[in-house]
């Protein structure tokens, strides 16, 4: 066990002792650094204001990743390297190639939001370095970094101008360097740190994640932290310990034993989403809309069930392929379709000293058609008022079997038992789906929110119906928004 | 041009912090470095959005943890006011009355940030609640009001009307705006000898912070200086309401004599400090068979909130901008200045131009839909004329009018005529995805419609070694207004822009400024530095003429030189030589917008001294099935006049635009039963992101532009007129849904165009399934 986190920064070995388990990143560097550099523009993960990068060991190499700051907890950086703004511009050498694009191409106007679009971009600079950057690409990645002045056209323009194939900076010109310094700072054993009742562990096994949970049963369960990460800035609740679920090697493990995909509880879902879209090419959309990319990047398909939020873009996909939940505790493991772990609004099925340790998300079954869509008032980063999910097993014209289930419908995510039951033996035509559209209105009395009314709910979750069963048919004319670059969208 | 003089101006010049910006080291207030012994300051909010307070009990919060102090309305020494206008209708800190959700009761200091903050949640509040107020009423002449109603009429609606070929009336409800700067409220005051104060603060009126500081405080004026270097990012949201956090900090650093910093937390920025109003219209149009106006009636319902702030003029302004581009002979607007349970509404890029234009848009489209006609042959029948037809409804004459030549041009390059065939082909072959293309024009008039508030004033030093000190009343929020003015002085002096130190905006340096707004901080300050720098400049003259013993008129500054006769010599060499012939090297300069008068009485007058003009095409894409939608191409041209900087204007129209396409269709402000706003954060709040920008996404500025009037190198306004150009999306948007409705009626489609909005539409006015 150590106690002491380390990480790179400036190319340096930070070391911090007795670290507050729930300092983020971002009130480090500002308050204990004084590097002002990075700002806090919503302090709950949206704006992309705080944007830093991180830096971890990967394969044989370094992935940086794009992260909020203002959420994340310093404790979660032992074992990486942390970049900043400051980091970029050196004497020598100038401003970064992706600081002159944005100088170049006006990108800044008031500036408050610029450092975070410039580690967002800068990120991006060392993803695929062989290849030139695409512009739906450039919607996604930037998706996370708001600004208010530019409208985004200087900036795509920006991204355009530095991310050329075959672009290198110092960094990855000094690669070897970086590898030697963090693979010298990788952590051996688990880490306690803090002080008195308020720790912070990042145990290495579910072994030791069993133990400390037991020892500490009122212990706080973090992964991406993108969730509880407010908990503290927000509502400014005093959580005594934490325990970071990124350190243990099972939980990061995707296993695909070609029926079906384990995924542990604590892959992000920038990990994944090729996997399960491999198996549910229809995944990939709804993903690509789950926060922005420094969510994805850090925040996980297990928190977003062990959360139990009844409008997590997960889950009604999941229930509807059937995914199986593996809960893990001292006493040993429990396993149970998904759909049962969500009791009611905020209870799950989930005992103390439990946790969500894997998912398995069977392969899709012979005839079966499946789609999942999200409703939100903003397209990019939004959470929906009705997310939807439909697996119909359909052979010889008639529909087998149905698996339909909703998001932002009830109190938990919840499959639609009047209308699977409505779709279930039926002719697959227009009819029967009219048939099932009328009675998916048993099967929710959803709630009126600043996200939708009652009746939108029920009249898209309806229409979504509608939807599915049009993409299925080979119909000359679009059945969803085109993309705005002119060609048609692309997924299931 | 004279190849010595060296071109400052008309340059895409980049913003001078740029450089800054992109490495993390342009400061903000809570960048600056901490003085010693800095305490945090928190505020304290009612949670009901109308009560009694009968009892503020916050001994818990003096308990807790670091605090140092705590402050109620009664600890106040000044007048506990924050009205701009003189109204004494809003105070800093609600005494026995909560008014709305989110104002603030107390404010707890604290040794940090956090122990403010969780201080701040310990009060026990015993409140007896009022009947709530919370949204403009179906009959808003008889609601309450924070100001008397508002009547502009000319010619004779009333007899007009019923004799009209043709008449529609509608009504539709356009929703506010958060303004949603990047940078939150925030404050630093430091207290110095005999009761001074200095704040620090991200203000785009730091005279009105000083005066309201000092009212509060019991101080004279001259014992506040107030500073601001940048705002990240302001749009009107900081022309009232940075001053109330400003005067808290100062309250809170005069009690406890050291220095205290106040920043809002992004949800309580959003409760607690005021947005673009809201507005319901009714039209009641008369027209011809060509489809042009002949008479037309307008209800402007206004949700103001708890006070009057600057509702009195953004209500004005929306009247003033009901005519948009065109000629309107015979109308009337009665404007109603609603009283609500909701935060006090303020200025917002625009400051009631969008609404009041959107209205008469909405009448266009609905006239248009109503005779089975492309709207664009529509506006372009209602237009104002050149020679006739050129008055508007507040007596001014319209003499810049260059609309028709930008939409002429526009309808080329954007190749309308034929894309909306294309449109027309694809929406009749497909039943789910609707497609909608919509030109619409922007006539924006610029001047503070208040006169008095129409001057600048500016401070230039030049330094012995030949560098110049430009400091004005304008503040920089990202529009680029310091580099515009530094462009401007740089060509008077014919030096190189490293030359020119930009510095913060300051009290102390130039006094009694007005808000940098209304899109004129360039047109006045640019002036006045330029008055200032051309004293300097004469002064220069004299004494080279003097010296080397030619005529003033032969000499001459350019490229870093100064001419005189036969002599050629530096600029820093003369500036060394003139201290030591005793010259004064340094100057104010004034500006005072001329030919304006306005009589607020009757309407009538010029309020504007010109008018900016552009047009927009948008094209949409809507899913009838869901209500979601996309902008597939938007084609701008604006006239800039002669810009100043070409780069900064693009991004000016570019910002713009999307910002008001946020306005029309994702940005929705949602109240619940008790009067609690429930979009107070980015995760429920949306603004538009990277993948809102159109596809294909076309602006110009046009290269024939020249200002008539005599403005800064003839160029023109362009902070607020490109946001108008929005409106375009919303036509679009209910021309795509439109044509998928049985009978002729316009669906009247609410704004924001959410896609629940949308789909509601749908479903009101037809059946939009298969």
């Amino acid at each position: 066990m150590h106690h002491k986190i380390r990480f790179i920064r400036a190319g340096q070995v930070e070391e911090i002792d007795n670290c507050n388990p729930t300092q983020t990143v971002l009130e480090y560097l500002r308050e204990e650094k004084g590097l002002t550099g990075t700002k806090e523009g919503c302090a709950e993960g949206d704006c992309g204001a705080c944007t830093v990068v991180v830096g971890e060991l990967y394969s044989d190499g370094i992935r940086y990743r794009a992260v909020n700051s203002c959420i994340q907890f310093l404790a979660t950086l032992d074992g990486r390297q942390l970049i900043t703004v400051e980091d970029l511009a050196t004497p020598e050498s100038g401003l970064h190639p992706v600081q002159q694009a944005m100088v170049d191409q006006h990108g800044s106007q008031c500036g408050f939001c610029t450092p975070g679009f410039v580690m967002s971009l800068f990120a991006m600079f060392h993803h695929e370095r062989e290849s030139a950057v695409k512009a739906v690409d450039i919607d996604l990645e930037l998706a996370g970094n708001l600004c208010r002045c530019t409208g985004y056209a200087p900036i795509v323009r920006a991204a355009e101008q530095a991310l050329t194939p075959g672009r290198s900076d110092l960094l990855s010109d000094n690669i070897t360097q970086q590898l030697r310094q963090l693979k010298a700072i990788q952590p051996i054993n688990s880490l306690e740190t803090g002080a008195g009742d308020r720790l912070f562990f990042t145990p290495r096994t579910l072994d030791e994640l069993c133990t400390t949970l037991q020892k500490h049963p009122r212990a706080t369960l973090v992964a991406g932290a993108t969730d509880v990460g407010l908990w503290v800035t927000k509502q400014m609740r005093r959580l005594d310990s934490i325990i970071y679920l990124g350190g243990v090697g099972e939980l990061g493990r995707i296993r695909d034993d070609g029926h079906g995909l384990e995924l542990g509880a604590a892959v992000s879902y920038t990990d994944a989403i090729e996997p399960i879209s491999k198996y549910y090419p229809a995944f990939r959309s709804l993903m690509e809309r789950i926060g922005a990319k420094q969510v994805r990047n850090v925040g996980t398909v297990g928190g977003n069930i062990a959360n139990g939020s009844p409008i997590g873009d997960m889950p009604p996909g999941l229930i509807a392929a059937g995914a199986r939940l593996t809960l893990c505790s001292k006493a040993g493991r429990r396993v149970m379709d998904l759909e049962d772990f969500f009791i009611r609004y905020g209870v799950q099925d989930l005992q103390q000293g439990e946790f969500v340790e894997c998912l398995y998300l069977p392969a899709p079954e012979p005839d079966q058609v499946f789609a999942t869509y999200k409703i939100s008032k903003r397209i990019e980063q939004d959470i929906s008022a009705v997310c939807a999910a439909f697996a119909l097993k359909i052979k010889g014209g008639r529909i087998k079997d149905a698996r339909v289930c909703f998001g932002g419908m009830a109190e938990i995510p919840k499959r639609a038992s009047h209308c699977e039951r409505s779709l279930e033996g039926r002719t697959w035509n227009q009819q029967s789906i009219e048939m099932a559209m009328t009675a998916l209105a048993d099967d929710f009395t959803p709630i009126n929110d600043m996200r939708a009314s009652r009746t939108y709910r029920m009249r898209v979750a309806q229409n979504l119906l509608q939807r599915f069963y049009l993409e299925q048919l080979d119909l000359q004319y679009p059945v969803r928004l085109t993309s705005k670059f002119g060609q048609a969208v692309s997924d299931g | 041009m004279d190849e010595s003089v060296a071109n400052y101006v008309h340059t895409p010049t980049a913003h001078d912090s740029a450089a800054k910006h992109v490495s993390g080291q342009a400061r903000y207030v809570d960048d600056m470095p901490e003085p010693k012994d800095l305490l945090h300051c928190y505020i304290g909010t009612s949670t009901c959005a109308h009560a009694r307070i009968k009892a503020l009990n916050l001994s818990a919060v003096r308990r807790a943890p670091g605090v140092v102090d705590v402050l109620t309305a009664g600890d106040i020494p000044g007048s506990n006011d924050i009205s701009p206008v003189h109204m004494h209708d809003e105070p800093v800190l609600a005494q026995d009355l909560a008014q709305f959700a989110g104002q603030p009761l107390f404010a707890v200091v604290a040794e940090t940030r956090k122990q403010a903050r969780r201080a701040a949640r310990l009060a026990e509040i015993d409140y007896s609640e009022l009947p709530v107020a919370l949204d403009i009423e179906s009959d808003p002449e008889h609601q309450s009001h924070v100001l008397d109603s508002r009547i502009l009429q000319r010619g004779e609606p009333d007899t007009a009307l019923p004799a009209a070929p043709n008449r529609l009336t509608g009504e539709f409800r356009i929703g506010g705006q958060d303004h949603f700067y990047l940078e939150g409220q925030v404050s630093m005051a430091v207290p110095g000898e005999d009761g001074d104060m200095l704040i620090l603060t991200s203000s785009q009126h730091p005279s009105e912070v000083q005066q309201l500081v000092a009212r509060n405080l019991g101080l004279q004026d001259n014992d506040v200086t107030v500073e601001v270097r940048r705002m990240g990012g302001a749009f009107g949201g900081k022309e009232t309401q940075a001053a109330q956090w400003a005067i808290i900090a100062a309250l809170m650093a005069n009690v406890t004599g050291r220095p205290v910093k106040l920043r809002l937390d992004r949800d309580d920025d959003m409760l607690s400090t005021g947005k673009r109003h809201d507005f319901l219209i009714r039209y009641d149009v008369g027209f011809d068979d060509q489809g042009r106006i002949v008479a037309v009636l307008f209800d402007h319902a206004v949700r103001c909130g708890i006070s009057a702030d600057l509702s009195g003029p953004i209500a004005d302004r929306a009247m003033f901008h009901s005519d948009n581009a065109y000629y309107l002979s015979d109308l009337r607007i009665n404007s109603y200045r609603c009283k609500t349970n909701t935060v006090s509404n303020t200025a917002f890029r625009g400051f009631g131009g969008p609404q009041g234009m959107l209205g008469i848009e909405r009448v266009i489209d609905a006239i248009a839909w109503q005779l089975g006609k492309d709207p664009l042959s529509v506006r372009l029948a209602n237009l104002y004329g050149l020679k006739q037809r050129n008055v508007t409804p507040y007596g001014m004459v319209v003499r810049d009018n260059v609309i028709k030549e930008l939409i002429a041009d526009l309808l080329v390059t954007s190749d309308y005529e034929r894309r909306r065939r294309q449109i027309d082909r694809f929406n009749r072959d497909s039943p789910v995805i609707r497609r909608g293309i919509a030109l619409t024009p922007a006539k924006f008039g610029i001047s503070f419609t208040t006169t008095f508030l129409n001057q600048a004033a500016a401070l230039v030093h030049v330094y012995k070694d030949g560098s110049i000190h430009l400091n004005h009343g304008g503040t920089e929020m990202g529009q680029g207004l310091m580099i515009k003015v530094a462009q401007i002085v740089a060509q008077e002096f014919q030096v190189d822009l490293e030359r020119i130190k930009i510095s913060a905006t300051n009290t102390g340096k130039v006094p009694n400024t007005t808000a940098t707004a209304a899109s004129a901080g360039t047109d006045m300050n640019g002036m006045a530095a330029r008055a200032a720098a051309r004293k300097i400049k004469k002064r220069l003259t004299r004494f080279a003429a003097g010296k080397f013993d030619v005529p003033e008129s032969e000499v001459t500054f350019g490229n870093n030189q100064v001419m005189a006769g036969e002599h050629t010599l530096g600029f820093a060499e003369l500036v060394a030589q003139a201290w030591l012939g005793r010259i004064s090297l340094s100057a104010t300069g004034f500006y005072r917008t001329p030919k304006i008068h306005y009589d607020p009485e009757t309407f009538k007058g010029r309020p504007f001294l010109y008018f900016a003009y552009g047009a927009a095409v948008t094209e949409v894409e809507v899913d009838c099935l869901t209500g979601e939608h996309r902008i597939r191409q938007v084609d701008i041209l604006y006239d800039a006049g002669r810009s100043l900087n070409q780069a900064i204007d693009l991004g000016q129209i570019e910002g713009g635009f999307i910002q008001g396409a946020g306005w029309l269709t994702t940005e929705e402000l949602w109240w619940d039963a008790q009067g609690h706003l429930r979009t107070h954060a980015p995760s429920t709040y949306k603004i538009p992101t990277c993948g809102d920008m159109p596809g294909s996404f076309n602006v110009r500025i046009w290269d024939k532009g020249r200002n008539r009037e005599k403005t800064i190198h003839r160029s023109k306004a362009v902070g607020e007129p490109p946001l108008m150009l929005a409106i375009s999306v919303h036509s679009a948007l209910n021309q795509a849904i439109a044509g998928k409705l049985a009978g002729d009626a316009l669906p009247e489609l609410d704004s924001p165009a959410t896609p629940e909005a949308i789909l509601n539409c749908l479903h009101q006015h037809g059946n939009p399934e298969q």
